[in-house]
């Protein structure tokens, strides 16, 4: 299976990169740009056939490794 | 005899300049440690050096703190013994919790790499008895990802445990925006836990150690260290 996990900066902690994008594309004219967050996207490939133990992998690997949930929120979707 | 250590992940690379301060200005044992070593008896204070450990990939600090030798610093910071991450290492150590917090990109999203003056706000501490709170010490800086976050309630408790050990000032010693190289929350520069025997900060000491080098304000830090063991 492959777990998909979209991480992004937390609601209301500062995010440098998304303010200069939104920045950038202002500057080319996209006037109705109000906000960018820039994030990352991490695909994990794992040995599972069942479904809702890979969910439960899936949080156990965001809590302990892939995402900082003092500064990041995270999705995920797990895919066949 | 006392004894240091100076951790070695792949991509450190203050640890030379660090091992090098420890034995030559301080004239004390060191002794490079493995990332993947565990017994670390026989140390009294170990230091996490500045670099870029496993390439600051997925955030900086994250892959170093899943290593056997981070696992064992827990139990090393337990029995009271002496730790201090300089830069990546404060990364780490935020990292692998062993302090509170995170270090998030600079607010201006650039590298800085310069000389920065840092308010003493505890001399209360293993890491700064040398100094008096208020002095201001001369260190420099060289960091993409320093900007300190946690959130308010922990704020609070530090505060209130006076675990805020330095702050972003200007030459006078002002805490003000304009001083704040990075973003960091309340100019945050440099924390320790609550048994204040794990100390992190963003400036490099060991970059401050020799008149040479520009200052010896770095000095003030080490020589805390020498003074508790």
């Amino acid at each position: 299976m492959l777990v998909k996990f979209y991480i992004k900066p937390r609601k209301g902690v500062l995010d440098p990169q998304g303010r200069a994008v939104a920045e950038n594309l202002r500057s080319l004219g996209f006037d109705q740009v109000k906000d960018v967050k820039v994030g990352k996207y991490i695909e994990v490939y794992i040995e599972e056939s069942d479904k809702e133990k890979a969910v439960e992998k899936a949080k156990e690997m965001a809590r302990k490794a892939l995402v900082n949930d003092l500064i990041e929120d995270y999705e995920f979707e797990v895919v066949d | 005899m006392l004894k240091f250590g100076v951790a070695v992940y792949p991509g450190s690379n203050c640890d030379y300049d660090t091992y090098t301060v420890i034995r030559d200005i301080l004239e004390k044992e060191v002794e490079f440690i493995d990332y993947r070593r565990t017994d670390l008896r026989g140390f009294d204070c170990i230091v996490l050096p500045g670099g870029f450990s496993f390439g600051d990939y997925l955030r900086p600090g994250t892959l170093a703190s899943h290593t056997p030798l981070t696992y064992a610093l827990k139990d090393f910071a337990k029995k009271g013994k002496y730790i201090i991450g300089i830069c990546n290492g404060f990364q780490i150590l935020t990292e692998s919790h062993l302090l509170p917090g995170a270090l998030m990109p600079n607010d201006h999203g650039k590298f800085i790499c310069k000389h920065q003056y840092l308010r003493v706000e505890n001399s209360n501490t293993p890491f700064t008895n040398q100094c008096e709170d208020g002095q201001i010490l001369k260190i420099p800086i060289a960091h993409h990802d320093g900007n300190y976050y946690v959130d308010q309630d922990t704020l609070k408790e530090m505060e209130d445990n006076d675990q805020i050990i330095l702050r972003y000032c200007d030459e006078f010693g002002n805490i003000t925006q304009d001083a704040n190289p990075n973003g960091s929350l309340k100019n945050i520069a440099g924390i320790c836990n609550k048994d204040k025997n794990v100390f992190g900060l963003m400036p490099h000491p060991e970059r401050a150690s020799e008149s040479l080098l520009g200052s010896e304000d770095g000095l003030y830090i080490l020589r805390s260290i020498l003074n508790s063991l």
